[in-house]
C-alpha cells in the first residue's frame, strides 16, 4: 500500500525530558487514523513532529515516501490546528482566513486566481459556512471558528488531513458539520490523521485507533477503545479535570478487555 | 496655496505623504502580531545609528537604517525562540540603543548643541534635503510595494505562524523581511515624525481603521488612507499654525481614531434602538454533548 506517513522509532524530547520514547507508525493512503490518549501522553507532540513543527531527536519520518527533511510538497498536507483564540490584533474575515489555505499551492508571489477563489468557495460550502464569508472570525462561535480552520485546510486541496483535537469544546451542530466535511474529504480519496480526546460524531469515520501512553504506542488496531466508563454516558457533563484516574489507562484497559 | 510656494514645504509634503501611506501598511502586520510597540523599540535602536552617522560624518539616514535593521533582526531572532527571557533582552536592547545614541550624538562635533538630537527624536521634515527626500521616496515605495504585494503571505505568517510553516511558506525569510522593512520604515519616518513618534504612525491609523472595518484587507486600505490624509492635513495645518509637524500628524491620526471609535459606538447604539425587535443571534450554545 501507498505509505503517506511513516514514523520509525521516533524519539522527541523537550529540554531533555522525553515526550516520545520510541514511536513507530505508518499511515497508508485512504486510511482514517485516530490518535488517542490522555493530556500529556504525547499524542499532540506526535502529530506536531510529523508536521515538522517539533524536531525529532531520534528515528526517522517520511511523508509521501520522502524523508521529512527533504519534503517540499506541503500542499499535499492540510493542517487543522487546535482552535485559534480569536486571531490576531486586526480583524480578519472568514474568507480571508480560508484563502490563506491556498498559499501552499499557489506560493508567495502569485496573486489569487479563479481556481483559488473556487477552492475557497467549495471549502466553505463543505463546512457549511458559505453565508459567513464576510464576517469577522472573532464574531463566530468556537465551533464555527474550528470549521473555518478545517475549511482553510480543505481549500488547499490536500491529500492528507492532519487535525489536532478538532472536536474539543465544539458545539454539536459544528461537530456534525465537521463530520460531514470530513466524510466529503474521504470521498475524494483523502487520508486523515487526527488527534482526539473524544471522537463524538467522528467515531463512525474512524477505521483505526492508535493509543499513545507515556510517549509510547500502547495500542494500534481497528477497534476503537472506549474511554473511561463515565465518559460514555450520554448526558455527562463535559469536564476533563474531574478525571481522577488516568483516562488513557482506562482506554488501554478497555481495548484489552475486548 | 501660498504655503506650498516654498520648495522645503513641497518636500515636507511629499515625504509626509509617502510615510503616511507606508507606515500603516507595515504597521498592520505588527498590530496583527500584537507587537504594536516594536516600532518604538526599533526607533530607540535607530538613534544609535544616527549617532554613528553624525560621529563618522556619514548620512545619519543610512547608518540609522543599517543599525536599526541589525537591531530588528536581533529582535526577530529573540521572538523566534520565544524565550521568556526575551522580554528582558528586548528591554536591554532598546535602552542600550537610546543611551548609545545620546552618547554618540553628544560626542559628535555637530551634535554638541543638542539641536540635532531633537530633530531626530521629534522629527524635522522641513529641513529635509532633496537627497534625503529621494531616499525617503525610494525606500518608502519599496516597503509599500512589498507590503501590498506580499499581503496574503504576510497575513498568513502573522495570523498563524505554525500553519504558515506547515504550508511550506518561507516563514523565516518573511519574518526577516518584516524585521528589515520595519527598520527601514522607522528610519525614513524618523525625519517626519521623529523616532519617539514613529510607532504612532504605524499603529494609530490601524487602530482607527479597525473601529469600522470587518476584514484585514479593508483595514489595511482604510489605515493607509487615514495615514495619507492625516499626513497631508498635518503638513498644511503645521505650516499654517506653525506647530511641530510630526506631533501634529500624530494628533490628527488620534483624532481620527477617537472620531471613528465614538462614531462606531453611537452607530451601534442607534441601530439597536432602531431595531428593538431584531432577533438575538441564534448561536448554538458552545458546549459538547456526550455521545
Amino acid at each position: 500500500m501507498n505509505e503517506i506517513v511513516s514514523v520509525s522509532h521516533g524519539v522527541v524530547g523537550y529540554d531533555g525530558r522525553p515526550v516520545l520514547r520510541d514511536v513507530s507508525l505508518t499511515v497508508s493512503a485512504g486510511e482514517v487514523v485516530a490518535i488517542l490518549g490522555a493530556n500529556g501522553s504525547g499524542k499532540s507532540t506526535l502529530i506536531r513532529t510529523i508536521l515538522g513543527l517539533v524536531p525529532l531527536s531520534g528515528g526517522a519520518i517520511a511523508l509521501f515516501g520522502t524523508p521529512q527533511r527533504r519534503f517540499r510538497q506541503w500542499h499535499r498536507v492540510g493542517y487543522v490546528p487546535q482552535r485559534l483564540d480569536a486571531g490576531g490584533g486586526v480583524p480578519a474575515t472568514v474568507g480571508e482566513v480560508v484563502a490563506s489555505g491556498r498559499l501552499a499551492r499557489r506560493g508567495v508571489f502569485r496573486p489569487p486566481g479563479r481556481a483559488d477563489r473556487a477552492a475557497v468557495a467549495s471549502a466553505l460550502e463543505a463546512v457549511g459556512l458559505s453565508d459567513r464569508v464576510r464576517d469577522p472570525v472573532a464574531t463566530l462561535s468556537g465551533g464555527q471558528q474550528q470549521r473555518t480552520l478545517i475549511a482553510r485546510a480543505l481549500a488547499g486541496e490536500p491529500e492528507l488531513l492532519v487535525l489536532d483535537e478538532p472536536t474539543a469544546g465544539v458545539d454539536s451542530t459544528s461537530q456534525v458539520a465537521f463530520a460531514a466535511a470530513l466524510g466529503g474529504f474521504l470521498g475524494t480519496g483523502g487520508t486523515v490523521l487526527l488527534v482526539a480526546h473524544e471522537l463524538g460524531p467522528l467515531q463512525p469515520l474512524i477505521q483505526r485507533a492508535v493509543v499513545v501512553h507515556d510517549g509510547r504506542i500502547a495500542y494500534d488496531g481497528p477497534e476503537i477503545p472506549e474511554p473511561a466508563g463515565h465518559h460514555a454516558d450520554a448526558g455527562h457533563d463535559h469536564q476533563h479535570q474531574h478525571c481522577a484516574e488516568d483516562p488513557s489507562l482506562a482506554i488501554v484497559r478497555g481495548a484489552v478487555d475486548r | 496655496m501660498s504655503l506650498f510656494q516654498y520648495d522645503f514645504m513641497i518636500r515636507a509634503l511629499i515625504g509626509a505623504l509617502i510615510i503616511g501611506l507606508t507606515a500603516p501598511a507595515l504597521g498592520i502586520y505588527l498590530v496583527q502580531r500584537k507587537l504594536s510597540l516594536i516600532g518604538d523599540g526599533i526607533g530607540h535602536v535607530a538613534l544609535t545609528g544616527v549617532g554613528v552617522g553624525l560621529l563618522t560624518n556619514q548620512s545619519p539616514v543610512y547608518t540609522a537604517v543599517i543599525v536599526a535593521a541589525i537591531g530588528a533582526i536581533g529582535v526577530e531572532l529573540v521572538r523566534e525562540r520565544g524565550r521568556t527571557s526575551g522580554d528582558l533582552a528586548l528591554a536591554v536592547l532598546f535602552y542600550g540603543g537610546i543611551a548609545g545614541g545620546v552618547v554618540l550624538v553628544g560626542l559628535s562635533p555637530k551634535g554638541g548643541a543638542g539641536n540635532s538630537l531633537t530633530a531626530y527624536l521629534f522629527g524635522s521634515l522641513t529641513t529635509t534635503s532633496p537627497s534625503d527626500l529621494t531616499v525617503i521616496v525610494v525606500l518608502g515605495l519599496i516597503v509599500l510595494l512589498a507590503m501590498v504585494a506580499l499581503r496574503p503571505a504576510l497575513f498568513a505568517i502573522c495570523h498563524d505562524e505554525e500553519y504558515a510553516r506547515v504550508s511550506g511558506l518561507p516563514v523565516r525569510a518573511l519574518n526577516l523581511l518584516l524585521a528589515v522593512t520595519t527598520a527601514v520604515t522607522v528610519t525614513i519616518a524618523m525625519r517626519a515624525v521623529g523616532l519617539l513618534l514613529v510607532s504612532a504612525l504605524m499603529v494609530v491609523p490601524v487602530a482607527a481603521a479597525q473601529q469600522v472595518t470587518r476584514g484585514f484587507r479593508a483595514t489595511m486600505a482604510l489605515a493607509m488612507l487615514i495615514g495619507l490624509v492625516s499626513a497631508g492635513a498635518g503638513v498644511t495645518l503645521a505650516g499654517e499654525a506653525n506647530t511641530a509637524l510630526g506631533a501634529t500628524i500624530v494628533l490628527l491620526t488620534i483624532a481620527v481614531f477617537l472620531g471613528l471609535a465614538i462614531g462606531a459606538a453611537v452607530w451601534r447604539l442607534v441601530r439597536r434602538r432602531m431595531l428593538p425587535a431584531a432577533p438575538v443571534a441564534a448561536e448554538p450554545p458552545d458546549v459538547v454533548l456526550g455521545r
